[in-house]
């Protein structure tokens, strides 16, 4: 089974993540910052992380630049899941090294939609 | 609701727009019904079908309107538009190469998003196609989504499922929490109001036709005939493309599959085939095909 790495300071948005992608048959890791979800990738690399652009600690983007430049940090498909729905950001986020973009909210058809794009699913 | 009442709808709707609806659809037709009874000022749907009998004109294209199924997004089922990637339009970029001219005809286009997914995914062609006079038609029942379509503003929620974000960078512009898509893709669709029940043949003949998802409200003998009657739209190396849960197996032999490219159709130019032999076609339905 493939793992994904939701990672996201609110635990509502981390639960209904959980839901919806144990349901496309992933086995989920939760973090709640970058520095944290930094962590769980030099423990094991996932397949995918879903990721938060606003967070303590770490954001989004600066542990997409960090994962990036990991041994192995580049394969991971990454989808931000974020509040971040303008242009500017989408394309900082691409730039970055992002494979996909959620903007929230977000339901299970959206999040099949892009994993499917990226070839997760 | 009476049994009279949704009789009465049953039939208007499949003389109207070949919708097929089996016995046990009143729930759907309650869903639909009431509210726009309501909008119109009136209790119920025996008041809306009273007016109706009555020659309530507007009220009755209203009717169909409501009945008809817009479910649509951005490159919807992915593989047919990786078809036309990989193999249709590569294909006819080499046998149009002399008259450099693209026509493709999207029936039942819906809310827009399937013929502008095929608009972007022409334009990534780029200079393969640069100085081809491509159309893409769009055609649809229901004035009112073809009003959305050519406006072609979308929500978040609807550029979200399908369309890869790259390309919504690319061609869509932000108007707070909608997406509009650029004047260059939108004037690359043009649409017209089209009932698939009737003549269909001044619209010309096509490289490419979508028909997708729409003939699975059909019955058997209204899916022969229009098969029959596309058959005749499509140039001889043209191809047709239909919805994933979608097939002529059983219904028609004026296509066959496209080899390797599931959902894909050619026209069936064995003798047989061409003369319009088409299983289980009704007299009626034969003789609109005919006069053509």
């Amino acid at each position: 089974m493939r793992t994904c790495l939701v990672v996201d300071d609110s635990s509502v948005i981390r639960k209904v993540a959980r839901r919806i992608l144990e349901g496309l048959d992933f086995q989920i890791v939760e973090a709640e910052d970058g520095e944290k979800a930094l962590e769980v990738c030099k423990r094991a690399m996932p397949e995918a992380v879903l990721l938060d652009w606003n967070m303590p600690v770490m954001d989004g983007y600066e542990f997409l630049g960090n994962l990036r430049r990991m041994p192995g940090g580049d394969a991971p498909k990454v989808v931000f899941c974020t509040t971040e729905n303008d242009v500017a950001h989408i394309a900082r986020a691409l730039h970055a090294g992002a494979n996909e973009y959620i903007m929230k909210p977000f339901d299970k058809d959206i999040v099949t939609a892009k994993f499917q794009e990226v070839g997760l699913i | 609701m009476t049994p009279f009442d949704y009789e009465y709808l049953r039939r208007l709707l499949k003389e109207r727009s070949g919708l097929d609806l089996s016995a046990d659809k009143q729930y759907l037709v309650e869903s639909r019904l009431v509210p726009l009874a309501r909008k119109s000022g009136l209790p119920g749907i025996p008041e809306l079908v009273q007016k109706m009998k009555s020659g309530a004109d507007a009220l009755t294209a209203e009717v169909v309107e409501a009945m008809t199924t817009n479910e649509t997004f951005f490159f919807r089922d992915k593989i047919p538009f990786d078809h036309m990637k990989e193999t249709v339009i590569p294909a006819l970029v080499q046998a149009r190469a002399a008259r450099r001219s693209l026509r493709i005809w999207c029936a039942a286009s819906s809310t827009g998003q399937e013929p502008y997914s095929i608009a972007m995914c022409l334009k990534e062609f780029g200079s393969a196609l640069a100085g081809w006079r491509t159309e893409i038609v769009a055609t649809d029942l229901s004035q009112a989504v073809l009003e959305k379509s050519k406006a072609g503003i979308f929500s978040q929620f609807e550029v979200q499922r399908g369309l890869p974000i790259q390309m919504l960078v690319k061609y869509f512009t932000q108007t707070g929490e909608l997406w509009q898509l650029n004047a260059e893709i939108r004037a690359m669709v043009q649409h017209r109001q089209l009932n698939l029940l009737q003549d269909f043949s001044h619209l010309g003949t096509f490289d490419v036709i979508f028909c997708r998802n729409v003939l699975i409200y059909f019955d058997q003998d209204t899916k022969a005939n229009i098969f029959y009657r596309l058959s005749r739209m499509l140039e001889p190396d043209g191809v047709l493309a239909l919805g994933a849960a979608e097939s002529v197996v059983g219904i028609t032999n004026t296509f066959k599959p496209y080899p390797e490219r599931r959902g894909l159709y050619r026209p069936n130019t064995a003798p047989a085939a061409r003369a319009g032999v088409t299983i289980m076609a009704p007299p009626a339905l034969r003789a609109v095909a005919s006069a053509r």
